[in-house]
């Protein structure tokens, strides 16, 4: 048998999909290309929702924001989902050891009883704040209108379910796996007055409808003062309360809320900067719930780090803020 | 009416291990060979038991790992610890 | 305290890492947090009953994913090194992967959409987490399959521009109905249409005999995101089964709803799976199996398996069923006769079987296809050899639910074409069957909607009121390149040229085999 191929035969005759070709010119492209751009459907939709008759599906106007292409919001870290699961699978991979020796040895159970119970009151009920996060970002992927913008969000989603499965695992090891701690922790979350400021936050979070001051809030405002007042500031008093060994249980939560500032700045920036509409628009709703985020979190700095610490984190949050072109009322700003 | 549960696999190696595994818990079950896949099927009911895979493969495995090779089912699902089981009532 | 360490057993565990982080809110009403459980109908006492279909904490997902993902990815490589696409059966087969592109990857992005949404809507943790995995996985399928295609779209016509097409052309409004049907429906519905009838009764049908297929055909990439993709789906159909049993368990005025449903998208999926007949019956030069014995065995055994096991809750086999099991013996052909008609308003080529293809046929229905449709191959070849390829100019009438033109026939005279029709206020509308008009007659105000291609090019909202305009600037389909038939388009040619024949302008076909 002889097959001769001719050269131009394999020769590719075009190098990637024409939607790809139109943002980017017909160049081979990138797997984060051809995963995000324009697969997701447009125009001519058939029945309006029978939840919500007065948007169609995929609705551009289910957020006030107004974007010429939602598509110009991408992801820094160019997760597509083989991307992301990968990364994650390494992350997993780190923290499944340490929680592994942390169980081995017994760390959690040879802490002082009045440190293990710090760790219920002020770090397990975080759980619960987790799966708030959740919830919200499985909405803003389900309403959000371009690829690059709702895939970031489910991400989002799975890993707050991911670190709210964590943090439960951590009461797991201090009671032996019976459940009680997780009852007592649940307990603090439902009545203990340090928790009530900021489930009612949480709760108030879940009705927010419009996806873009949703993402604004959960993803920014709440995480941007939550994550590292938890994870440093009391990750180093916990260490000086007996409770250092804590600290490995929650390496994959600080890198994890260091890799989301890529994304959460990028997309901030580039919406902020696509008009003084959505500007003003920012704006107002960050001086709506900026001053509630920071109350809601004061009775946990107050318990734990002393309300400084928070303020400087405050004052941090303003600095990051002005550098997407928005304000808040930390000290720098 | 005979009533069937299925199970199929890609063809690969851990397939092999699962078909010997299933087959010797399951001496009913039909084993079908298509291309690329293997299924399984067997009136009502079939098991796939922790300790004989860990027998067939001489190592701990965990009733999860099925899940990258499974290609589809067929029946209601009871999963624990030592046992996957389809079956129908 | 002295503590002892313990391994859970998975189910426990995964309650306490599920469900126990969700509370009763208090500052905020349930209603208002999920607004959309209620206006279905469906009554839900106790979501503490729900049973997780599958206890995946996302550590584990995340874990096996990447295991899956890694190797799918290396297999992608390796074929796109390789040029493996020059080792397929035949350069026909690829058509098949069009169809697929265009009308099936953007349902994978919408279920991901739709899973998303009833990830935050269920008051049910439990449910609420077992969908959004749900939504991810559909993330995955849409994007793998991009990957999967990208080395295809480099060599061969009608892959260019899927989503685009997937909005705008006439038999992609099949598939794409389909799922803003289920996605503009209520959270409940959702689930019974996608989780459970689609992917528990009827999806084996697409991914398990059509990917069997694509590994009989060399298309190594195709079967690897296909299978990868169905080790995902043993999980969602394992939802869906429990989505259904669940729900007819909370409460017996949920059981008439359901059922409804069930006899609903039942009809839906089958119609649509009408393409996937056509699929396996013609697109693939390899055959693995046919499409009435896929239908024998993955609905007519399994289907009837699994409703026999749902008796007991007071469920009947979907309404219609009788009509779509004799109907295995036609929809592939009916379909195919259709797509070679209008092969000029398509973004794949078609073509008559050979002779060995047609004595295939033949043989796999044995009581249909000489009697009904093996004459009017034969004319159209006979046409097609002397120079007259058949395409039909007229637009079809379109179906008003399921929107397929009406070319189905009657159960019991395969001669005699299904039609139906109603007037609903002042309005008339067509329909192909008992079946979609139910669907309607239930719902007129919902279909009445409906963006129908045919009537949309009439009324001029298509970028041109002729089809030539129509197909080049309104659907990116590539005139001369993406269509037509498939005998001495430039992409026979092309194959011809990578198995190093000479050019071959008529259809290959012997005297004999016509007779």
């Amino acid at each position: 048998m002889s097959i001769e191929i001719k050269t131009h035969s394999v020769e590719p005759i075009r190098q990637t999909y024409g939607h790809i070709a139109r943002r980017f010119g017909d160049k081979p492209a990138s797997r984060y290309q051809e995963a995000s751009f324009d697969i997701e459907a447009k125009t001519n939709f058939h029945y309006r929702p029978l939840w919500d008759p007065q948007h169609t599906l995929n609705d551009p106007t289910r957020t006030a924001i107004r974007m010429d292409d939602w598509y110009a919001v991408t992801d820094p870290r160019q997760f597509y989902y083989g991307a992301y699961v990968g990364n994650r699978a390494k992350m997993q991979e780190a923290a499944e050891s340490s929680y592994g020796f942390s169980e081995k040895r017994n760390l959690l159970t040879r802490m002082p009883d009045a440190t293990r119970e710090q760790l219920l009151r002020l770090m397990v009920p975080l759980r619960h704040v987790e799966l708030g996060a959740n919830m919200n970002n499985s909405k803003i992927a389900g309403d959000a209108t371009a690829t690059t913008v709702a895939q970031m969000h489910i991400y989002q989603a799975m890993d707050r379910l991911g670190m709210g499965q964590y943090l439960s695992r951590i009461a797991l090891m201090i009671d032996g796996s019976t459940g009680a701690a997780l009852d007592q922790s649940k307990g603090y979350w439902m009545t203990d007055e340090l928790w009530q400021p900021m489930r009612r936050l949480v709760e108030d979070s879940l009705v927010v409808d419009d996806w873009f001051e949703l993402t604004l809030l959960q993803n920014l405002l709440i995480d941007g003062l939550l994550y590292p007042l938890v994870y440093d500031k009391m990750d180093q008093w916990l260490g000086e309360q007996d409770a250092e060994d804590i600290s490995m249980l929650t390496e994959f939560m600080r890198d994890w809320f260091k890799e989301s500032l890529r994304w959460t700045n990028a997309m901030v920036k580039t919406v902020a900067g696509e008009s003084e509409a959505n500007q003003a628009l920012l704006q107002s709703w960050i001086n709506h719930w900026e001053p509630r985020v920071y109350s809601a979190l004061k009775p946990l700095a107050d318990a734990s780090t002393g309300v400084a610490a928070l303020d400087e984190l405050r004052d941090q949050l303003a600095t990051r803020l002005n550098k997407l072109g928005l304000q808040s009322q930390g000290e720098s700003a | 009416m005979s009533q069937l549960v299925f199970i199929a696999f890609q063809d690969n190696d851990n397939a092999r291990y699962l078909v010997d595994a299933i087959a010797a818990d399951n001496p009913e079950a039909e084993v079908q060979h298509q291309p690329a896949m293997i299924r399984i099927q067997a009136e009502k009911r079939l098991v796939i038991n922790r300790e004989t895979m860990e027998e067939v493969l001489g190592r701990e495995w965990d009733v999860q790992e099925m899940l990258i090779d499974v290609i589809s089912i067929g029946g209601n699902v009871d999963e624990d610890d030592d046992h996957f089981i389809l079956q129908w009532n | 305290m002295a503590i002892k360490n313990k391994k859970l057993n998975l189910k426990d565990k995964y309650q306490y890492l599920t469900r126990d982080m969700a509370w009763d809110p208090s500052y905020q009403k349930k209603e208002d947090i999920f607004p959309d459980e209620q206006f279905e109908g469906i009554k839900i006492s106790d979501w503490s009953q729900w049973e997780d279909p599958f206890r995946l904490t996302m550590d584990a997902y995340w874990k096996y994913q990447a295991e899956k993902e890694k190797k799918l990815y290396a297999i992608f490589d390796a074929f796109a090194q390789n040029n493996g696409h020059q080792n397929i059966s035949d350069a026909r087969y690829v058509n098949a992967l069009k169809l697929f592109l265009s009308g099936v990857s953007p349902l994978e992005y919408a279920a991901f959409q739709g899973y998303a949404r009833v990830g935050r809507q269920f008051s049910g943790a439990g449910a609420r987490v077992a969908c959004q995995m749900q939504a991810i996985d559909e993330l995955r399928h849409s994007q793998t399959q991009q990957h999967a295609m990208s080395h295809y779209n480099k060599h061969f016509n009608g892959l260019h521009d899927a989503a685009h097409m997937h909005d705008r052309v006439w038999f992609l409004s099949v598939p794409k109905s389909f799922f803003d049907d289920a996605r503009s429906a209520g959270p409940f519905e959702f689930l019974t249409a996608i989780s459970f009838s689609f992917e528990y009764v009827l999806t084996n049908l697409l991914f398990v005999p059509f990917m069997s297929g694509a590994a009989y055909n060399g298309d190594m990439a195709t079967v690897t995101f296909g299978f990868s993709a169905q080790s995902d789906e043993a999980r969602h159909m394992t939802l869906g089964l429990e989505v259904i049993k669940f729900i007819l368990e909370q409460h017996e005025d949920n059981v008439p709803i359901v059922q409804r449903w069930i006899d609903k998208w039942f009809w839906r999926g089958f119609r649509l799976l009408s393409l996937v007949g056509m699929m396996m019956d013609y697109m693939l030069p390899n055959k693995v199996m046919s499409w009435a014995e896929a239908w024998e065995v993955y609905y007519e055994q399994n289907g009837g398996a699994l409703f026999k096991d749902l008796e007991r809750y007071g469920i009947r086999p979907p309404k219609y069923q009788d009509i779509a099991n004799d109907a295995k013996h036609h929809v592939s052909h009916q379909a195919w006769s259709t797509f070679y008609q209008y092969g000029q308003a398509t973004n794949f080529h078609t073509w008559m079987p050979t002779g060995e293809e047609m004595a295939w046929l033949s043989e796999k229905y044995p009581d249909t296809f000489d009697k009904y449709y093996r004459p009017r191959f034969e004319h159209w070849a006979k046409e097609h050899a002397e120079g007259r390829r058949f395409y039909n100019n007229t637009l079809p009438q379109l179906c008003q639910v399921c929107q397929i033109p009406t070319i189905f026939t009657e159960k019991d005279d395969p001669g005699q074409l299904s039609h139906r029709q109603i007037v609903h206020e002042g309005e008339r509308y067509h329909f192909c069957s008992d079946g979609c008009c139910d669907i309607f007659r239930h719902e007129p105000e919902k279909y009445v909607q409906a963006w129908l291609p045919v009537h949309q090019i009439y009324q001029g909202n298509c970028d041109g009121g002729d089809v030539e305009t129509v197909v080049a600037k309104y659907y990116h389909i590539n005139i001369g390149e993406d269509n037509f038939e498939y005998i001495g388009s430039p992409e026979h040619q092309r194959w011809l040229a990578i198995k190093g024949k000479a050019p071959e302008p008529a259809p290959e076909r012997s005297g004999q085999d016509a007779a």
